[in-house]
């Protein structure tokens, strides 16, 4: 038995046996290519090169940024490698005239040359080898990147272990037969961590190196919950495990006794909880929880799913059932939310982005390729019809983008109805508040605006300066900073002010431990994943705003994020308690306001 | 080497740094080299590689003390010998502390 330790991102426990997505020991699917796919091997071995260099300029501009350009030097060196001529006339040739997959030369040539400096007999160069072999495995990684088969052609149920998963990979992993996943990479805000709770598949990320610790078919338990992942668990540990499981089964059922309550404080003041989701199918989840709405639909799967350009037409079908499930609930789409690096195909920025979070992304890049921008939006424009739609930007950080973006929107609206083609006229325009500058001129914005909707994930990165993907800094990454914290309330507090309706549909919402304070910020407009619309219910079932009022008073008085957790565990804690006693089953409480 | 024959110039050279030719040292040889039009050829006793292959000089495994001929062939044979080998005088510019 061995535990492993790494970080919780999505709640539930997972017992199965382990499928490894192996980076270290690829088998190569084939030696030889047919001859007319000789061009099309050779464009592949030059997009994974390509890959693989900017993958490594990356590292060296990183470690020489950190350590000195000294360390940098290293991976100036690998990437001389990767355009050796020499090196690369042996692969052409052996594409061109052995026809060699791609995979068989690289590994033959690289391997050549390793085997080679290996036996100069000089300790020092022939550590060099070994740079070799990590080339090889990351131009391998690339090239079978794509054939990663093994995730989309799963038969049983396993546990999915991975150095990391693509949200692409994380998006086509099926509810059915992944019990669950762990990854060695990754941070708690990261998307494959919010793709993991949205699917509500219980997962742990950056954990560090422990693949090599794993052999495929080990039995596993992953505690999404604690963050913990146990390998081949002795048998009373697995008899535990298995209690904990039947347990939150329980919990379950009792949470859905809650569905058809009203969410509401009990002051009796009605708050709305609406859904975050990413894949029309988690509508069903959302109906089943009784979900005000669709408070954000993250349209990127589209997207990440496809090599191509989703078309208006995919668009449409999606977004249309979507807004048809909820039946008149309704739906806020957020406008392409990615950066250009995670979008190979578009003509992206001209030089590599040196950081991307602070790069073409989001509204930039849509206002960057305006008619893939007006695809987009006529798609949505045209799902307005059949339901309650509204149209969101992320990422808004100056006044002119909203106006540009508005006014994209109007012209797709003039396509539309010159094609007579229907669609809600006085569909509401919102934008996501995620840039600590918009909440700086919120007051400007909100003229141009129907609505706002808080997206924590990034305003906290971009506030405290810290990456959430970076397992160095990740700790920095607070959602109740106590500088979060006051960005919330003016953003809140102006919303209010100019009568406009304000949600929080960031990741923070959804932690239950938040409920109290937010909803004595003001906050009544939750959107939260579809698996903690219960969790939050009950918690804002159980207290009234005058609690909620003096948590926030005590909350701004603290200096850390460490103090307003620890604070907020213990309160949600107490009030929770407090109501049961006063009320034990919860279907007759209510009255007390 | 066909195009010996428009201007070919060589020059023999010591290893002096340390750790011989490796990664780093290679990547600053073939840097340089590869800014020169001549084709560049690094012979170690009777193996001859190109010097614009980075992986070709490594598996050269020029150590300390290892003589080496560097030969260029084309229009800037001679500018390119010179710079060469100056470069593999100075010890390829590695700092001596350079785990500062």
């Amino acid at each position: 038995m061995k535990t492993l330790y790494g970080i919780p991102v999505s709640p539930n426990v997972a017992i199965g046996e382990a499928l490894i997505i192996d980076n270290e020991r690829f088998r190569i699917p084939q030696r030889f290519v047919v001859h007319d796919a000789v061009e099309d091997e050779l464009d592949r071995l030059n997009a994974a090169l390509a890959a693989v260099s900017s993958e490594i300029a990356g590292n060296r501009d990183l470690i020489s940024d950190r350590i000195g350009p000294q360390y940098g030097a290293i991976f100036a060196a690998h990437l001389q490698m990767l355009s050796d001529p020499q090196l690369l006339d042996e692969l052409r040739g052996h594409i061109i005239n052995q026809q060699y997959s791609p995979e068989y030369a690289v590994s033959l040539t690289l391997r050549r040359y390793a085997k080679v400096i290996q036996d100069l007999g000089d300790g020092y160069l022939a550590e060099r080898a070994d740079d070799l072999f990590d080339l090889e495995r990351s131009l391998l990684a690339n090239l079978l990147g794509r054939r990663r088969e093994e995730l989309s052609h799963l038969a049983a149920p396993v546990i999915v272990l991975a150095h990391d998963l693509t949200p692409s990979e994380t998006a086509s992993l099926s509810k059915r037969f992944v019990l669950g996943f762990a990854t060695e990479v990754g941070g708690a805000g990261g998307h494959t961590a919010i793709v993991a709770k949205g699917l509500e598949i219980p997962a742990v990320v950056g954990l560090g190196r422990f693949l090599l610790e794993v052999s495929g078919g080990d039995m596993l338990i992953v505690d999404g919950e604690q963050g913990v992942v146990i390998v081949r668990p002795d048998e009373e540990t697995l008899v535990r495990y298995r209690e904990v499981v039947a347990r939150r089964k329980d919990d379950v059922r009792i949470l859905s006794t809650l569905r058809d309550l009203p969410a509401e404080t009990l002051d009796k003041q009605t708050v709305r909880i609406y859904a975050n989701i990413e894949f029309p199918s988690e509508v069903t989840v959302c109906r089943e929880r009784g979900a005000d709405g669709v408070g954000l639909y993250r349209t990127e799967f589209l997207y990440l799913s496809s090599d191509d350009e989703p078309s208006e037409e995919t668009h449409y079908s999606a977004y249309n059932d979507v807004v048809t499930a909820m039946d008149g609930k309704p739906v806020v789409f957020r406008t392409l939310d990615l950066g250009a690096d995670k979008l190979g195909r578009v003509p992206a920025a001209a030089q590599e982005e040196k950081n991307p979070f602070l790069g073409l992304r989001s509204i930039r890049l849509s206002l960057r390729h305006v008619t893939l921008f007006r695809v987009q939006l006529s798609a949505i424009l045209r799902a307005s019809s059949g339901g309650n739609v509204k149209v969101m930007f992320p990422m808004v950080t100056t006044l002119d983008e909203i106006r540009r973006a508005k006014m994209v929107l109007s012209d797709a609206m003039e396509d539309l109805e010159e094609k007579g083609i229907d669609f809600d006229r006085n569909i509401e325009v919102g934008m996501m508040v995620e840039v600590p500058a918009a909440v700086m001129m919120l007051d400007r914005f909100l003229p141009e605006v129907d609505f706002v909707s808080i997206g924590t994930n990034d305003l906290v990165q971009y506030a405290l300066a810290v990456d959430r993907t970076n397992q160095e800094v990740s700790d920095l990454y607070q959602e109740t900073d106590p500088a979060v914290l006051r960005l919330l309330k003016m953003t809140i507090d102006a919303a209010h002010e100019h009568g406009k309706m304000v949600s929080l549909c960031g990741q923070m919402s959804g932690n239950a431990h938040h409920t109290a304070l937010l909803l004595g910020m003001g906050l009544r407009d939750f959107s939260v994943p579809p698996a903690s619309i219960l969790e939050v219910k009950r918690v804002l079932r159980s207290v009234n705003l005058s609690d909620c009022e003096s948590i926030v008073a005590r909350a701004f008085e603290m200096e850390s994020a460490r103090e307003v957790d620890q604070f907020l565990r213990s309160e949600t804690k107490r009030l929770i308690r407090d109501h049961r006693k006063s009320s034990p089953i919860e279907k007759t409480v209510g009255g007390r306001g | 080497m066909k195009s010996m024959s428009e201007q070919s110039t060589s020059k023999e050279v010591v290893i002096t740094n340390p750790q011989g030719l490796h990664a780093r040292p290679a990547h600053a040889f073939v840097t340089l080299a590869s800014q020169f039009e001549s084709q560049i050829e690094v012979i170690k006793s009777d193996e001859s590689v190109n010097g614009k292959s980075i992986l070709s000089i490594l598996t050269l495994g020029a150590s300390q003390g290892t003589k080496l001929q560097i030969r260029a062939s084309g229009i800037d044979a001679a500018e390119a010998v010179i710079a060469l080998t100056e470069l593999v005088e100075q010890g390829f510019d590695e700092v001596e502390t350079e785990a500062s």
